[in-house]
C-alpha cells in the first residue's frame, strides 16, 4: 500500500539532513504557490526537474507517481478555458475557449508540477519513520508525528484485513455488481475493518501502557549535522530568492 | 500446598462482566508465588486472556480485591508500579510492536521508565543480543515475519527488566522452529510466570503447576501437575536439538 520507491537512493539529495530537505521544499512551495509569471513558474519546474534528475530518481516511476495529478489537471484544462471570463482565443463550432482561461489552466499546471516534483525529489525520498523523526525536531506537534508514524505502521494490518475479508467474500462467490446486496456487503466490510481497528487500537494503547506509556514520547533518530546540508540550504534559499525576483522585478519581456 | 513467601499476586473474590454479558469471572482466587511457573490451560472465552488484562490494571474487575507485591491495587496510578515489575506477552504481537524500528520499540519501555536515550539504547541492545536477536536492530517491526515478531515482542518486555511475566499464548502460530527458541529462553530465565496456553506438551516442559478454569474460577490441575516429569526428562536428554 504504502510503497517507498525513491527512499533507497544514494545521491547526494538522500545525504542531506532531512531537516534541511523538509524546510527546503516547503519554502520552494510556498515561492511557487505564490508566484504567477510564467518566468518564474518555469524556471520553478526546470530547477525541480533538474534536482529529480540529481537525486537519479528513475523517470518511469515518477512519471507513475506523477500521472495521479494528470486527471485532475486535465479536468482543469477541460473546465477553465471555458468558463473563465475573457477574450476568446479560439472556437470549436459553439464552444469558446478563452485566453484568461487556458493561462490559468497552464499556470496551475506549472505550479502544481514544479511542487509535486520537488517534493517527490526532497521529501519522498526518505523513509517514512524519518520523515516523522525529522518532523519532530522541526517542532512539529508530537500528536501529528506519532499520527504520521502510527498510521504507517498499521496502515498495513488495515490492508491486510481488508484483502483478508474480500478474499473471504470471493471464496463464498461474491461478485461486485450494481445491486443492493453489493453495496451492503461492501458497507459491512467497511463497518467491520472500522470496528476491528478501534479494538486494535484500544489494545495497542493498553501493550503501550504495559510498557509505562505516559502519554510522552521519546524518540531516538540522530540527525548528523553535515555541512553539506547547509550548503544545500544556502542553495535553495538562492533558488527561492531568484523566483522572487522575477516574480517582482520589471517584466523582462 | 502452604508457601513461605508472599504471594507475588493475590486475587480474592474477583468478579468481571463484559457489558451485557454474564460474568466471565465469577469469584476467582489465585495466589501466585515468587518461583512460581504457572500453565493456565482453558477453553477459548473462559476469560484467561481478561485475567491478566485484570492483574496489569487495563480492565477493573466489578468485584474482589487485588493484591500484587503486597500493595492493594485500584487505581490506575496504583497499576504503574505493577507494570514496571511484571511484563504481558500480548497474543498479538502486531499490538505490541508499534514502533518503526525493532531497536526503537525494545528502547520504548526503558526510556519510558526514565533512562537516557544511551542509557535505554544499551539496555535494548543488551536484551536483543541475550535473546539472540543482536540482528535485529534495525529491521522494521512490520516486515518481520510472524515468529520474529513474537520474539521482539518477548525482547520489548524483558528490556524493562521484569520480576514476573504473563504470556498469553506465546507460542501460538509459531512453527517449532522459533517454539523450540521460546522453551530455550523461557529455560534460561531466572522468572516466575504464568503462561496461557493450548500445547500442553509445552506447558509440560516449561511449567511447574497447572491451573485450569471452570465457571469462572481458577483450580488447580492435580492431574497435569504429576506428570510433566516424563516431558521435562526428553527436554533434559536433549538440552540444544534445534535445527540451526
Amino acid at each position: 500500500m504504502f510503497e517507498e520507491p525513491f527512499a533507497g537512493g544514494d545521491s547526494f539529495i538522500h545525504r542531506i539532513d532531512p531537516r534541511h530537505r523538509i524546510v527546503g521544499a516547503g519554502a520552494f512551495s510556498f515561492s511557487v504557490a505564490l508566484s504567477d509569471r510564467f518566468s518564474s513558474l518555469i524556471i520553478a519546474l526546470v530547477i525541480s526537474l533538474i534536482l529529480a534528475m540529481a537525486a537519479r530518481l528513475n523517470p518511469g516511476t515518477l512519471f507513475r507517481r506523477l500521472s495521479v495529478v494528470f486527471g485532475f489537471l486535465m479536468l482543469l484544462w477541460m473546465v477553465l478555458p471555458l468558463t473563465v471570463d475573457g477574450p476568446v482565443l479560439t472556437r470549436m463550432g459553439p464552444v469558446a475557449f478563452t485566453r484568461p482561461g487556458v493561462v490559468l489552466a497552464a499556470r496551475m499546471t506549472l505550479k502544481v508540477l514544479a511542487i509535486l516534483v520537488m517534493f517527490t525529489t526532497l521529501v519522498a525520498t526518505m523513509p517514512l519513520t524519518t520523515l516523522g523523526h525529522a518532523l519532530h525536531r522541526l517542532m512539529v506537534s508530537k500528536k501529528i508525528v506519532y499520527l504520521i508514524l502510527m498510521t504507517y505502521r498499521y496502515i498495513h494490518l488495515l490492508e491486510n484485513e481488508y484483502q483478508r475479508t474480500i478474499r473471504a467474500l470471493r471464496m463464498r462467490g461474491f461478485n461486485p455488481r450494481t445491486n443492493l446486496h453489493t453495496y451492503k456487503t461492501y458497507a459491512y466490510v467497511i463497518g467491520m475493518i472500522f470496528v476491528k481497528s478501534v479494538a486494535r487500537a484500544e489494545r495497542i494503547e493498553w501493550a503501550m501502557r504495559c510498557r509505562g506509556f505516559d502519554g510522552r514520547f521519546h524518540d531516538l533518530a540522530v540527525f548528523p549535522s553535515l555541512n553539506a546540508s547547509w550548503r544545500f540550504s544556502g542553495a535553495m534559499g538562492l533558488i527561492i530568492i531568484v523566483i522572487a525576483m522575477l516574480e517582482w522585478s520589471p517584466p523582462l519581456w | 500446598m502452604e508457601k513461605m513467601t508472599e504471594p507475588i499476586i493475590q486475587l480474592d473474590n474477583i468478579t468481571f462482566a463484559f457489558p451485557g454479558n454474564t460474568a466471565v469471572l465469577d469469584g476467582l482466587n489465585l495466589s501466585f508465588h515468587p518461583g512460581d511457573r504457572a500453565g493456565l490451560i482453558a477453553p477459548n472465552g473462559s476469560g484467561k486472556t481478561t485475567l491478566f488484562h485484570l492483574i496489569m490494571g487495563l480492565i477493573k474487575p466489578s468485584a474482589g480485591t487485588i493484591r500484587i507485591f503486597n500493595r492493594t491495587v485500584r487505581e490506575e496510578k496504583d497499576f504503574i508500579t505493577v507494570r514496571q515489575r511484571i511484563g504481558l506477552l500480548f497474543q498479538d504481537s502486531d499490538d505490541q510492536l508499534f514502533s518503526p524500528t525493532v531497536l526503537e520499540d525494545v528502547a520504548f519501555g526503558p526510556l519510558n521508565l526514565g533512562k537516557s536515550k544511551k542509557e535505554a539504547i544499551a539496555i535494548a541492545e543488551a536484551t536483543l543480543a541475550s535473546l539472540n536477536l543482536g540482528d535485529f536492530r534495525d529491521r522494521i517491526t512490520f516486515k518481520l515475519s510472524g515468529g520474529e515478531k513474537r520474539l521482539v515482542a518477548l525482547a520489548t518486555i524483558m528490556a524493562m527488566q521484569p520480576e514476573m511475566l504473563l504470556l498469553d499464548e506465546p507460542t501460538t502460530g509459531l512453527d517449532s522452529g522459533t517454539q523450540q527458541q521460546i522453551v530455550d529462553i523461557l529455560t534460561g530465565l531466572d522468572i516466575s510466570y504464568i503462561m496461557i496456553s493450548h500445547n500442553m506438551d509445552f506447558l509440560a516442559r516449561l511449567t511447574t503447576t497447572i491451573y485450569t478454569m471452570e465457571n469462572g474460577k481458577i483450580h488447580v490441575d492435580e492431574t497435569a501437575q504429576l506428570h510433566p516429569h516424563y516431558h521435562l526428562h526428553q527436554h533434559g536428554t536433549y538440552p540444544h536439538q534445534h535445527k540451526h
